[in-house]
């Protein structure tokens, strides 16, 4: 297994086994991180890192800091906001960013496929954190990774993603790879809030929640994002509620050793409730190490490619 | 010097008739003369043997951009693209700065497109006022200025009872209303067709209702007042469909599609290439076939080109934020050529027909055929020779296309327009 790409874009273009071997990568690093002692793995020293986000602030930022921090790199940032108010290019500022020296370039951006387009013009290798509605690939690896620490293997398990999923680009991407490594998919929402066509990828259509999660090993649930973004798709939050909350009662349907997982940040009461969060299926809030893990690890193969080259 | 040209031995194919080795003799700007073995000392020779000599071919939808975008496009390099591409007449689609919605600016365009384009210009004028689909612009003023249809180019009217109301008032005009169907509240902007692709590339497509629903309305407005509608760049098969029927009712229209609807589906714009974003979208390979199967049974009535230039810059961005159209004046012609007729779907003569002698008539233009007393527009083509695309050589400002390398026949030879003579080099 290898894993032989210069730019990490999303998941729809990965195979199985490249998705694996950064997950296997991934496990050392988390090693590496939970063994106090160990002395980590300077294998950014010298490398400089930047991040490019439309965002103000962004957890995954912080991971994504994190992750070059632990492997030596220095990391810079650059809040792009401003500079598209100015009528200023993407193109325009990946060149300067890969002018001033950057190895590689973090980038979260509302128009869907700007990494792509980005990864056109500059030397530094592209990783997405995330394009409009298409995929945030990296969350994705991070609920993988905790999948894979549950339950060993994805053949054969039912996976159950529950709400918007036509506006949630982490969902997408663990369609996506879940399809890939084997898994059985099934979706649950009103169809208002599914992307179009999203039946031909081979999941599982559902409307009833309660349906969809029989025999469930692993269930999602999304996030219900800003609220007015609903008026059209929705009749309202309750009802949303009333169909499609995840509460003990639906989750009893479910296999007993059921995972429950949530991207966050999340909204208690509506998409899932409190008992369920608290409760002993539920994994919410505690796989945040895999994220630096899973960071650490794409730095690392994308590096070992070349991960962009120094310009003098 | 004479002005006079003899094209010898060419096949002419009119929309009706096709007649071989035949020749032409043109002088005064005027075809003076059709017959086999024709011989003039003083005329200038054109060896037409074993090509193809058609009637110029008229656009009936194209941006040209000028006044207001000229780093797009202007009256001259449209001009110089469109003889490239066989075209004898553009027209002007009213999305320019300022808008074609008044007199002066009718006459202003008439009379830049007169002193700078080598091939005629007739503009379009603007159903509405500034295009914004809100008040009427002064249709009758512009119609007497000269303009030769009113359309708000690819903004569509979304104000359902002012369409009623311009189907109604426009009934009174021989100029035919012509409509791009986009139905704003579901189009999602129109960038990319709703389907399994939309979704692999995360963008929001638009259904195909979003044609449909307007196509209906605008028929059926136009229906219940008689007015003359010409529907412009059919994409989907439900249209194809929806057409065919309110043909065989009886309703009154025309309608075109453009050669992006018949050689591209969506799957072109994966990996975000936005050199295919057009509107409206590409659609499957399905509505593809529905096309060329429309071209074929004379329910798509015309191709234009839908030329739409822009700058390489508006291409070279994220694909939502990317300009929509493609420089298509000099492809557009040997792309019907190759995917229509080549691939058995069209003969010569509905091709001519659709690209020259329907056009025409849409616009009541004294033009799109050959005979002897006509203006000599005349294009002449070779059809056995193949070549390839090479954008970076359009005369058109915008040197990009999705075509770029391609390899396709119906070489254009010489273009004449008005009895002048331009020897097209590629």
């Amino acid at each position: 297994m290898s894993f032989n790409k210069k730019h990490f874009l999303d998941l729809k273009t990965l195979t199985e086994s490249e998705i694996s071997y950064i997950i296997d990568s991934a496990q050392k690093m988390k090693y590496i991180l939970l063994s106090k002692n160990a002395s980590q793995p300077l294998y950014l020293k010298g490398k400089t890192v930047a991040t490019l986000f439309d965002e103000e602030s962004s957890r995954s930022k912080l991971s994504y800091e994190l992750a070059a921090l632990n492997l030596g790199a220095k990391v810079i940032h650059l809040h792009t906001d401003k500079h598209f108010k100015k009528g200023e290019s993407l193109k325009d500022i990946g060149r300067y960013i890969d002018q001033i020296g950057a190895d590689f370039i973090v980038i979260r951006h509302e128009v869907s496929g700007s990494p792509h387009h980005l990864s056109k013009y500059v030397g530094a290798s592209i990783l997405n954190a995330g394009d409009g509605m298409n995929e945030n690939p990296s969350q994705s690896l991070i609920d993988l990774m905790t999948i894979q620490d549950q339950k060993k293997s994805f053949k054969d398990l039912k996976v159950v993603i529950i709400g918007d999923v036509m506006h949630n680009r982490v969902a997408k991407s663990n369609i996506w790879a879940l399809k890939k490594l084997g898994a059985h998919v099934a979706l649950v929402a009103p169809p208002t809030l599914l992307p179009y066509g999203i039946a031909s990828t081979g999941v599982e259509i559902h409307t009833s929640v309660a349906e969809a999660v029989i025999d469930a090993d692993v269930i999602m649930t999304l996030r219900m994002n800003d609220k007015n973004e609903y008026n059209r798709l929705i009749p309202s939050i309750n009802e949303y509620k009333k169909l499609y909350k995840l509460d003990v009662q639906r989750l009893s349907y479910a296999k007993d050793d059921v995972i429950v997982m949530h991207p966050g940040p999340i909204n208690r009461g509506i998409e899932i409730s409190s008992e369920v969060i608290d409760g002993e299926s539920s994994l919410i809030s505690k796989q945040q190490v895999n994220g630096v893990a899973i960071r650490m690890a794409l730095y690392h193969l994308l590096n070992k490619k070349g991960g962009g080259q120094l310009i003098v | 010097m004479s002005d006079k040209v003899l094209i010898k031995k060419g096949i002419i194919v009119k929309h009706n008739k096709t007649i071989y080795n035949q020749d032409i003799l043109i002088e005064n700007k005027k075809i003076v003369r059709i017959d086999a073995g024709i011989d003039d000392d003083e005329a200038v020779i054109i060896d037409a043997e074993n090509c193809y000599v058609v009637p110029g071919l008229i656009d009936l939808h194209c941006n040209i951009q000028d006044p207001g975008f000229d780093f797009k496009e202007t009256m001259l390099t449209a001009g110089q693209s469109a003889i490239k591409g066989g075209f004898t007449t553009l027209t002007v689609n009213p999305n320019t700065i300022p808008c074609i919605d008044n007199k002066a600016i009718v006459e202003y365009v008439i009379s830049k497109a007169k002193s700078e384009s080598p091939v005629q210009i007739v503009p379009y004028g603007n159903l509405t006022k500034n295009g914004q689909g809100e008040k009427m612009s002064e249709i009758g003023e512009m119609q007497l200025a000269g303009i030769a249809a009113v359309s708000d180019g690819d903004r569509a009217i979304q104000d359902t009872d002012l369409m009623r109301n311009l189907c109604n008032y426009c009934s009174m005009f021989d100029i035919p209303v012509i409509t791009h169907c986009e139905n704003r509240l579901i189009s999602n902007g129109n960038e990319i067709n709703e389907g399994p692709i939309s979704t692999y590339l995360g963008i929001q497509g638009a259904p195909i209702t979003a044609e449909s629903i307007h196509l209906a309305r605008n028929i059926l407005l136009a229906h219940e007042f008689g007015t003359k509608l010409h529907i412009t760049h059919v994409s989907t098969s439900q249209s194809v469909e929806m057409i065919r029927s309110f043909k065989k009712l009886g309703y009154k229209l025309t309608c075109e599609t453009s050669p992006q609807y018949f050689t591209l589906n969506e799957e072109a714009a994966m990996g975000y290439n936005t050199l295919v974003k057009v509107n409206p979208p590409l659609r499957t390979e399905k509505d593809v076939e529905a096309i060329v199967m429309g071209l074929k049974e004379g329910i798509i009535d015309t191709i234009s080109s839908d030329h739409c230039p822009d700058t390489i810059d508006s291409k070279e961005v994220e694909f939502t934020l990317a300009s929509f159209g493609i420089s298509s004046l000099e492809t557009a012609f040997s792309l019907a050529y190759t995917y229509l007729v080549e691939e058995g779907h069209l003969s010569m003569e509905q091709l001519i027909d659709k690209m020259s002698y329907k056009p025409a008539q849409i616009l009541t233009l004294n033009k799109g055929t050959i005979q002897t007393g006509s203006l000599a527009d005349i294009t002449i083509f070779d059809p056995s020779e193949d070549y390839y695309i090479d954008a970076s050589k359009f005369k058109s400002k915008a040197r990009y296309s999705p075509y770029d390398g391609l390899v396709i026949k119906g070489r254009v030879k010489y273009t004449f327009v008005n009895g002048k003579m331009h020897r097209v080099d590629i």
